[in-house]
């Protein structure tokens, strides 16, 4: 059983690129449904049109990557106004039902072999992320033995936690002010809100709006870092993941989301690693017959699970959650 | 409004009321709400269907009626929290049919809710502070600017601690809302809708599931609305309130203005009596002669049915 070997791996999943991209998509939900009290489901549709919006204009129309960038990230600001102006008038539940499925459905669009000539079908693109890469400054990856990044990884994860700690100030700045005050007077009641002369359908708009975009960049941030976007990245798992994060952190905190992010990428490849090893060798520490190396990757999740519940038990706030604020709810 | 009721000098807040016929739809020498064939529709169900409405300027207005007689429905079409079928209602000689809500509210004609609708995960201050109008920080591109909007939310703080104080809530000033009393919520609400200055405040059964010893405190909260020269509207049950502050009373059953007058008028109305008590209530039932009675329902039942057929 090597120990540091499972640290290694939980720590570098944690700081690495995997985590931003969940970090990002949680901060994005945050604003959603920690602040506004928006269940978006969809988050998973907002990263896959920041992807596509990217990969496809800067590989199939030929744009510069700069400007490929600028169109992914608008992608997302347009899904949000298309999703918003029907179904912001919804109640909560039904929004959720309207963006799970609008995410899947722009899923199968994409994977579709009849629009394959511009989304490339299941296949995914590949072949945009050479300027984000030729870009990277580092001679070598990072390896100071707790902690382990290839090249572009450190890169990436450079790039990527920048991002993260700009996300993080611009929630900061705008829920410590008035507005942000309307976004969570509406999350505990809208009628109220619109009785004291706040256009609340307004308000929910642009939280729409400012939430999808974070989760277009955690969408292009994936393509960036893998050089390559699938359908398949953006699953409805993904936005599951991002709640999770989020969920673990705790709702209507800055910082919650990110360090969400960090602990459930730790346990999760943690976890994997540790079974991996439990199961690994001529004569593994658990016999066969108990568990083998196919059901070991898997355990992780029922664990991870586990947890997930406990906490929501034991401590419904997440880490940084304000226990007095969330029982106040649960009249 | 004919021309024999223009407002005078005297004709304005109270002292216009005098000397005015206690019959509903009365026009008022000075009203700030005035409406006419209001109707909205619920299935087969007309749950109001006010031929015309006026509520005069300055002057506590009480809304009252029994059980389901459209009251709440009525504030809802009012305020744009609900569409009517027909009708048009103008504030302030402005038109207000199809406004949106918030638009409303900001023209100065502000409402609190049956169930009291205090934001339960904000500090009391911040319900206070979100009930300031026409705020330039809540701009999403101010926003993020603290400089931009620093001395405007030092300025609502003040009155809204000014506004906590009147109310007696000062000492609550910090904690969630949602851990306040049933009692303390109305009073949270009615500070909060004073942020915005309204000119008309429209209360919604405000003594609802209020201890008696904050009732009285309620009560001259309500006066004192009045005495700064705000128009109040209210719906009510407590016929101890209506009579105690009310200035002019409106009584509504089965969605129709069935009276209206001052509060002792209003009480001995037979109209009144009727919509809250039903037509025969000094009846002994002894008395009524059952014969008469059943030939009454069975010539009835005719007749619904002949004009049911006639209808096919």
């Amino acid at each position: 059983m090597d120990f540091m070997l499972i640290l290694r791996d939980s720590l570098s999943a944690a700081v690495g690129p995997a985590a931003i991209v969940y970090a990002l998509a949680a901060i994005g939900l945050n604003v959603h449904f920690g602040y506004a009290g928006l269940l978006n489901f969809g988050q998973a549709g907002f990263m896959l049109v920041g992807a596509y919006g990217l990969a496809v204009s800067a590989v199939v129309y030929d744009v510069p990557f700069v400007l490929a960038l600028v169109i992914g990230i608008l992608a997302s600001v347009v899904l949000a106004v298309i999703l918003g102006v029907p179904t912001l008038r919804l109640r909560a539940d039904y929004l959720a039902i309207a963006t799970i499925a609008t995410a899947e459905v722009i899923r199968f669009i994409v994977n579709s072999p009849s629009n394959a000539d511009v989304t490339r079908g299941s296949q995914g693109i590949a072949g945009f992320a050479k300027p984000f890469h030729d870009l990277n400054p580092y001679g070598g990856g990072l390896d100071i033995g707790i902690v382990r990044l290839s090249r572009s990884d450190l890169w990436s994860a450079t790039v990527g936690w920048v991002l993260v700690a700009i996300c993080c100030l611009i929630v900061y700045l705008l829920m410590r002010s008035p507005w942000g005050r309307v976004l969570r007077s509406i999350r505990e009641d809208e009628e109220a809100v619109r009785s004291l002369g706040k256009n609340v359908f307004a308000y929910k708009m642009q939280a729409l709006i400012l939430g999808g975009v974070f989760g277009g960049l955690a969408g292009i941030f994936l393509a960036l870092r893998q050089a390559s976007t699938i359908p398949s990245d953006f699953g409805t798992h993904v936005t599951f993941y991002a709640y999770t994060a989020l969920l673990i952190g705790g709702a209507a905190r800055v910082l919650g989301p990110v360090v969400g992010a960090m602990i459930f990428w730790f346990l999760l490849n943690g976890l994997g690693t540790f079974f991996g090893q439990l199961t690994s060798g001529a004569d593994p520490i658990l016999p066969e017959g108990l568990m083998d190396q196919s059901q070991a990757s898997l355990v992780r999740f029922i664990v991870v699970g586990l947890g997930l519940m406990l906490l929501l038990i034991f401590r419904p706030q997440g880490i940084f959650g304000d226990r007095k604020e969330l029982a106040i709810d649960a009249r | 409004m004919p021309a024999d009721t223009a407002p005078t000098a005297n004709a304005t807040g109270r002292a216009g009321l005098t000397g005015l016929a206690p019959e509903p739809g009365v026009p008022k020498p000075d009203p700030i709400v005035s409406g006419s064939s209001i109707t909205r529709q619920f299935g087969g169900l007309k749950a109001v269907d006010v031929e015309h409405l006026e509520i005069q300027r300055g002057v506590i207005t009480a809304l009252i009626g029994p059980n389901g007689a459209g009251k709440t429905t009525l504030f809802n079409l009012l305020t744009g929290f609900d569409k009517p079928d027909t009708g048009e209602w103008s504030f302030n000689g402005k038109s207000l049919q199809g406004v949106a809500a918030y638009k409303v509210a900001r023209a100065g004609m502000v409402r609190t809710f049956q169930l009291t609708k205090v934001l339960s995960r904000l500090t009391v201050i911040e319900n206070m502070r979100l009930g300031a109008g026409g705020q330039r920080g809540e701009s999403m591109w101010a926003a993020p600017f603290r400089a931009l909007w620093r001395s405007e939310e030092q300025t609502n703080t003040e009155r809204a601690d000014d506004l906590l104080a009147r109310f007696k809530l000062d000492a609550k000033r910090e904690d969630f809302a949602g851990s306040l009393s049933g009692g303390q919520r109305k009073l949270l609400e009615m500070a909060r809708s004073l942020m915005s200055d309204p000119e008309l405040i429209m209360l919604d059964e405000p003594m609802a599931g209020v201890n008696p010893a904050l009732k009285q405190s309620l009560l001259g909260h309500v006066k004192s609305l009045r005495d700064e020269g705000r128009t109040v509207l209210f719906v009510e049950h407590d016929m101890d309130m209506v009579r105690d502050i009310s200035d002019w009373v409106i009584v509504m059953a089965q969605g129709v203005i069935v009276a209206e007058g001052t509060p002792d008028q209003v009480m001995a109305d037979p109209r009144v009596i009727d919509a809250y008590l039903g037509a025969h209530h000094d009846t002994d039932l002894s008395e009524i002669d059952e014969q008469a009675l059943a030939a009454e329902v069975a010539e009835e039942i005719e007749t619904a049915q002949t004009e049911g057929e006639a209808k096919e």
